[in-house]
This record gives C-alpha cells, structure tokens and sequence, in this order.
C-alpha cells in the first residue's frame, strides 16, 4: 500500500527487499501468482513470501535455463509467473530460452532482475549487470522498466499483469535507496515522468541513479544551468514523443544509466533523435564499454562519470 | 493396444515424412531423425494420448512436446493421420509463411503446443506444464520427446533434475536414442554413454525399450512411476524404414530427389 511511512520504510529497505513486500501483496490480490527463483529467496526479500505461500514459490536451484522454461510452462497453463534472480543470472544466463519463449512464442513472464548495474561492485562484474538492456533490447516482445525509485517499482508490479507481453523489471540501487518520488503520482509504462523542468538542458535518466540526476540539476541550478530531469524508467518501448519534444527545446540532452552506452538508455534515445530534425546533442553518461577494477559502488559510479559530481562536470562542460 | 492399428499409422507417418521431404525438393528436411522417432510418436498418437479431436485445446488434453524440434515432420505426419492437420498442409512445408516450417511454430489449436527445435528447451517447458497440472489437481500427462545428441545441452539435466526434485510422476522422457547427431556418431561427437543409468541417477524411474518394437515402446509408456518422472530410452536407427538411410547420417538433413523418391516408396 502506498503511504509516506511506506515510501520512506521501502527506500530504505531498497529495492530487493522492497520486492518481496510487494510480492506478498500481489499475492494476495492474485490467486493465480506464481514466483520462480533459482535460489535466492533472501537476496530477493522473498523469505517471508515462500513461508506464507509455499505452493506460490517454486525454487528451481541454480539454474536459470530451466527457470525460464518452467516458468514458460507454467505461464502457457495460465498462471502469472514472476521470475526472480540476480540480473546477470536472470537475463544473460537465460537469454535463448527469453528469446524463444517469451519472445517468439510470447509466453508472458515477468522477470525481475535484482542488483542489477553496478551496486555489487564489490563482488565483481560477474555480478553487476551493464549489458542486460541492449540485450534484451533485441528481442521483440519484451517490455523493459528500470524503476527509478522503490514506489515506482510498486507501481509497476501492480501493472504488469493488466499489460500485454513479457516484462523486464530492472532494479537498481542498494539499501538506503534515494527517494525519488515523494509522494505518489500517475505512472504509465511507456510514458516518462519530468521530474524537474528547466530550460537549458535536459537529462534523461532511469534507475535508481536519478537520485545523482536530481543533486546535479539541483547544484547545476545555483549555476545558473537549468536542467530538466525525467525519468525514462521504460526503457522499451521508449517514450518517443518526449524525446521528440525535448530535442526541439534544448540545446544538450544527457543521457544518465547504470549501463553500457551501448544498448541501453542512451543508445535509445540516439536511435529516436537520429530519425528526427533537431538542434541538440547528445552526451551518454555510463559505462563507457569497459570492465573497470572492482570495488564499491561509489567507486564505480566515480570511475564511470555517474557520480554526482561528474555528472555536473559533463553537463556543465557540453553546455 | 491394437498393434495392427498402431503399425499401420507408423507406416503412414513414415509415408508422409517421405512425401513431404520429396515436395519440400530443394528446401531439403530433417529425414534420418523423424524417421527413427516415427514408431515412438505412432504408438503415442494412436493409443496413448489423450484428447478430444473436436476440443484439442481442451484443459485435460495430455500435453506432447516434440524437444527435438528438428524431427517436425514426424509430428506434423501424426497430426495429419489423427486429421489436425491435413494430408495437403504438408505440402506447405518450409513455404513462405507456412505454419508448417522445418521446426514447430506453437499452434495449440493445430496440435503443436510450442515453438520447439533450439534443443535443450523443451523439457524445461514440460517441467512448467506438468507442475501446473499437480498445483491444479489435473490428471493430464506431459510427453517430452528428447534427441539423444540434443542430450549434450546442460539445460536438459537441468531440468530432468527438476523435474525429479518435484516428484512429477505426471511426466515422461521419451529420448529417441538413435546414436547420431548433425555430423556424426555421439560417440564419437560427444559420448553420452549409459543414458539409462544417467536418469535413474537423477531420480528418474528408467527403462530402455527397442524404440522399433511396438509392444515394448507401448508397455513401457505404461509403466507405473510413483512420485518420479518416467525416463525411457527408445534404441532407434537413424532413418528407419528406409533401408538406404538407416544408418547413414547424410539423411540426417537431406533432399529426397524424383528419382530416390521412386525407388524407396517401394518400400513403405
């Protein structure tokens, strides 16, 4: 349930813990959930979930090919299947099998990859996940929402199953995740949300990482430099007519993302403008194709330029 | 079980495979390997699945999946002699926007329950299937026809492990242990040894039958396996039926030319 106690109480749980929250809920909405795991019912805060409702939680082991294919099945018998495990292991791992079960065959599941970008630093990019974007990006059929914050990503597990097509839930961030919506809003998949207006720029973000987008413009601002922040939190199908009207406003637009530069948010938003008439640029902010030495997740921001003081330094120097 | 019964529409699927790959002419079709599994889906289609033809998309319907999508023609020959499919269907065969391409397209409605032929990823959906049938309380069965090469994918123990772990007795493994894959022997590709001992190690019930014999391959099908899935390793010969293909893995992926075509009808 949305509340301001809820709100403050899920960001500091973050996003994975938040999601076994929900999970609850939802199931108790929706007698037809199902969630499949490949052993991760604590890193995924689903602990609760799989003692309150045993016969909703199938536990696979650590195999991710036979998730995808399980909860295939289990989906073309009518069920609505989440499933959940570490990014990397949830996409990646799995990718032919969501190709030609959700894709090709467009069996509906929706799959929730945890930690994904750069928050398990610390354990090394076998655990972070900077590619699964432009992936899955590649698939038909497959709808892909970063959350930016732990209210949005309540917001769209309560939409999934009204929604057509296979869904990839991409969530960000760590414990003590920012507060990017205060209170609650509209929120549609495929439609951006402007979190701050402002006539100079603007910085398309998703994920958790708005957080760093919103301290930039706000610090930008005192400069003199106003930005406008929107959240892009679909990042397919992408929200197109925002692009558009942007690019006929603003001289610069950044692209901010826990990701590759090639493939996800940015790549994105490049292939909308390059179709387009247009006086800006573009700058994409993010991992700039390449492993970088492990460590925590302020160092990788820092070393990828998504802090945010380099946030500010890229802006404050394309403008 | 009526034996003439089930021979004879192993004959026809034999038949159509042989027409359809002869009418598909350049476009060439998997022939050694739908012939070598044509006893087995005969002996399924005939006798052991059960489903309302008037009502194929019926819940209680047992759910057949061809894994080995590459033997297509074995499947679409079945449904064509239980009448889902029409004898003329065949000859659109890998045609432009045919339902009918060199691997299945899912198309409950036309007795193909999913898009199959990347191996390794069918057992893994049969798993989902026959777990869906314990949560409901449905007494469908789940039938997963398996490659022996397509044995050398991961995700195939994957799931026979899982499906073991979940004690589905509601589901059989049918491997059409024919001894070949694409380019050459198993033995010599990727040695699958005793495959029988695999799944019984994984905690399937597990019986080896002459994939030929009519009345093993039915008994087998029959056998009771409480609380674990039934393994049954059907011994085949690639190409099956024809005598100048059996064994000879160049018909794994082949054209029947007018003339071939002429000289092994003969036979069936």
């Amino acid at each position: 349930m949305i509340s301001k106690s809820n709100i403050k109480l899920w960001s500091s749980l973050g996003m994975r813990a938040t999601f076994g929250l929900i999970a609850i809920e939802l199931a108790n909405k929706n007698p037809n959930l199902i969630i499949t795991t490949s052993d991760v019912s604590t890193s995924a805060g689903l602990d609760r979930f799989k003692n309150k409702f045993p016969e909703k939680y199938i536990d696979v082991g650590i195999a991710e090919q036979n998730l995808i294919g399980v909860s295939t099945g289990l989906a073309s018998e009518g069920y609505d299947v989440i499933s959940t495990t570490f990014a990397p292991f949830q996409t990646l791992r799995c990718c032919e099998q969501i190709k030609v079960n959700l894709g090709y065959m467009k069996h509906k599941v929706c799959m929730v990859g945890l930690a994904s970008g750069l928050v398990l630093g610390n354990l090394g990019f076998t655990h972070c996940s900077i590619e699964e974007v432009g992936v899955l990006r590649s698939i038909p059929n497959i709808t892909i929402v970063s959350p930016s914050d732990t209210l949005e990503l309540y917001k769209v597990l309560n939409e999934v199953f009204n929604l057509k097509g296979s869904f990839y839930i991409r969530l960000t961030g760590g414990s003590n995740s920012k507060i990017i919506n205060k209170s609650d809003y509209n929120f549609t998949v495929g439609k951006s949300v402007e979190l701050l207006s402002g006539q100079d720029v603007s910085i398309i973000g998703c994920g958790n990482i708005l957080g760093n987008c919103l301290e930039a413009a706000n610090i930008l601002k005192n400069k003199n430099i106003n930005c406008s922040v929107i959240n892009m939190h679909t990042i397919k199908p992408i929200d197109k007519d925002k692009i558009i009207e942007i690019s006929k406003k603003n001289k610069l637009i950044v692209t901010v993302e826990e990701h590759n530069v090639i493939g996800g948010l940015g790549s994105s938003v490049a292939e909308v403008l390059s179709s387009e008439k247009h006086n800006c640029i573009l700058k994409r902010i993010g991992i700039n194709d390449f492993y970088s030495s492990g460590g925590s997740y302020e160092y990788l921001k820092n070393i990828y330029g998504l802090s945010t003081e380099k946030i500010i330094e890229t802006i404050a120097s394309n403008i | 079980m009526k034996l003439n019964k089930i021979k004879s529409f192993a004959k026809n699927i034999r038949k159509n495979i042989i027409f359809t790959a002869y009418k598909a002419g350049a476009k060439s079709a998997h022939i050694g390997g739908a012939l070598s599994c044509a006893d087995i889906m005969a002996v399924l289609y005939s006798d052991i699945l059960q489903f309302k033809k008037k009502n194929i998309i019926d819940d209680n319907r047992d759910r057949f999946i061809l894994s080995k999508g590459h033997a297509c023609l074995a499947l679409y020959s079945a449904l064509v002699e239980k009448k889902i499919l029409k004898k003329k269907d065949l000859e659109t065969f890998e045609g432009d926007g045919s339902n009918l391409l060199g691997h299945p397209i899912i198309n409950k409605i036309s007795g193909v329950e999913f898009s199959t032929g990347s191996l390794g990823m069918g057992l893994g959906l049969g798993v989902g299937v026959a777990l869906a049938a314990k949560k409901k309380n449905k007494s469908y069965k789940t039938f997963v026809v398996l490659g022996d090469g397509e044995c050398n994918e991961g995700s195939v123990w994957e799931s026979v492990l899982c499906a073991s772990h979940f004690k589905l007795d509601n589901i059989i493994i049918i491997v059409d242990r024919n001894n070949f894959q694409q380019t050459g022997k198993n033995s010599k590709i990727m040695d699958l040894k005793n495959l029988k001992s695999k799944f019984k190690s994984f905690g399937c019930e597990a019986i080896e039958v002459n994939g030929h014999n009519i009345n093993q391959i039915y008994k087998s099908l029959k056998k009771i396996h409480k609380n674990k899935p039934l393994a049954i390793i059907a011994n085949t010969i690639k190409g099956k039926g024809i005598k100048i293909f059996e064994n000879d893995n160049n018909w794994h992926h082949s054209i029947i030319t007018k003339a071939i075509y002429k000289n092994i009808n003969k036979e069936l």
